[in-house]
């Protein structure tokens, strides 16, 4: 195969940035994207030229450290996968394919294609977690019963590997699918219950204040979502919020 | 923060802000649509119902509730906005939404919904209240304002008509992703309810729309 590739430059957060262009040729379909990348970066090195930065880490779908806007779309055109898991057979030969760092003002770029997503860990760091010692004195999970449909949507929303797809197809750059998704996880399920008021605070003053922003109900996160992730929780988190906020004493 | 003053400056408080004022005046819509069907009866009716509208006590408060509303939805949608615009100072080069054009868009059809609001009440809400108005008589032969033959007089235009037609259809995509979005945004999802939610938002969306549209065209159709 033979494609264009127009990837975003920038050499560091205090450059403007560009977009350059890399013609490759001999790409063979059964590449991931990353390994196109990785020969891309080969044929650089070899001229020597900067290679393009870029974040992976597992390539196997799990770790949510691909990124990458392709073609308009996080983890490129594919549904339900991260860019490590798409391949170049999902491109036609003679395409020109655009590729460009997740956008939003919580995600600074560092170089190039790389973005800082700090913003997510500060995030789960104010109540993405139980407050339970569970190491070494584990309980018999059997002694506390938790209904299946909680347990399935609980199981649902941890599916969320906090890539940050959802903040960077979004128009307004919002966090709420990804917050949601933890403040569901775990407000679902018994453990979590305890903590789950001033969890859903804490999560939400923190999106403020790192400035992701709202939600406006158009749904592109859902459907870029590489786990499938459902607007559901995030009426589910409106809903904790409210009645976290009415009921706190704080 | 975690007080209810605080609810409402975060980004979740100001969403159930603009849910709570959106459903406010989808109400709103209900009621003016249906008075004006009076326009469809007979003109002296018409009179009397306007009369009624402008002098009454209850429907005077109304009006200041309904002011309130309206620059609250407005005011928040331009809060959010702001932060919304901050929060992704740079564009992509290329870009592809899967969401619809209209969920995107509510400022953009808000604001000219807005525009046609003012259009619309410097028409009929100050021609009426301040302009000059010819009288006619009510039913028991009593002088009244006829804002009957002021609304013929404004519809036998046609480009006063297209403006209508142009705001109502907006009004009708921005009700189309407000009102379902509305329920979204209280929390209010259920995977039995929601989808009837959803028909019952595009149902009102058109119904609106429809209903809105049909003055317009009706008055300036018989005055060809």
């Amino acid at each position: 195969m033979n494609i264009t590739l127009k990837v975003w430059r920038q050499n560091g957060a205090d450059d403007k940035g560009r977009i350059v262009e890399y013609k490759m040729s001999d790409i063979s379909p059964d590449m991931s994207f990353l390994e196109m990348m990785d020969v891309l970066n080969e044929e650089l090195i070899t001229k020597g030229d900067d290679p393009v930065a870029f974040d992976h880490d597992c390539r196997e779908g799990i770790c949510g450290m691909c990124s990458m806007y392709i073609n308009g779309e996080p983890h490129g055109p594919e549904d339900l996968i991260t860019t490590c898991q798409l391949h170049m057979r999902s491109f036609k030969d003679g395409d020109t394919i655009y590729v460009e760092p997740f956008r939003a003002a919580a995600f600074p770029v560092i170089k190039d294609l790389v973005v800082d997503r700090t913003a997510f860990d500060a995030i789960i760091q104010v109540g993405g977690y139980v407050s339970v010692n569970t190491s070494g004195n584990t309980q018999d999970a059997n002694s506390l019963p938790v209904p299946k449909a909680d347990a399935d949507k609980a199981f649902d929303a941890a599916t969320c590997i906090g890539c940050g797809a959802c903040v960077a197809t979004c128009k307004n750059s919002s966090a709420m699918l990804f917050t949601a998704a933890k403040i569901s996880h775990l407000a679902l399920l018994p453990q979590g219950k305890v903590e789950a008021q001033e969890r859903a605070l804490n999560m939400v003053e923190k999106m403020d204040e790192l400035g992701f922003g709202n939600c406006t109900n158009t749904g592109d996160c859902e459907v870029q979502c590489p786990k499938g992730i459902s607007l559901e929780n995030i009426a589910l988190m409106n809903r904790e919020f409210l009645g976290a906020s009415l009921k706190s004493e704080k | 923060m975690s007080n209810s003053a605080g609810l409402f400056s975060s980004s979740l408080g100001r969403k159930y802000l603009m849910a709570l004022t959106g459903l406010f005046l989808c109400s709103f819509l209900v009621i003016h649509l249906i008075g004006n069907v009076a326009l469809f009866t007979d003109p002296v009716q018409f009179n009397e119902y306007t009369r009624f509208m402008s002098s009454n006590p209850l429907i005077r408060i109304m009006e200041i509730v309904l002011v309130v509303g309206f620059l609250t939805h407005i005011i928040d949608a331009i809060l959010l906005t702001k932060a919304n615009k901050a929060a992704q100072p740079v564009k992509y080069a290329m870009d592809k939404k899967k969401s619809t054009w209209y969920s995107r868009n509510m400022g953009l059809t808000g604001t000219i919904i807005l525009v046609f609001l003012i259009i619309h009440l410097q028409s009929f809400w100050y021609g009426y209240k301040f302009g000059v108005i010819e009288m006619a008589e009510d039913s028991s032969g009593a002088a009244i304002k006829d804002m009957y033959t002021m609304v013929l007089a404004a519809f036998s235009q046609w480009w006063y008509a297209a403006i209508y037609v142009v705001g109502m259809i907006l009004l009708g995509t921005h009700l189309s992703h407000g009102f379902q979005s509305a329920f979204q945004s209280m929390g209010l999802r259920h995977k039995k309810y929601t989808p009837t939610i959803q028909k019952v938002g595009t149902a009102f969306a058109l119904a609106m729309t429809l209903g809105f549209i049909s003055f317009p065209i009706y008055f300036y159709i018989i005055q060809l």
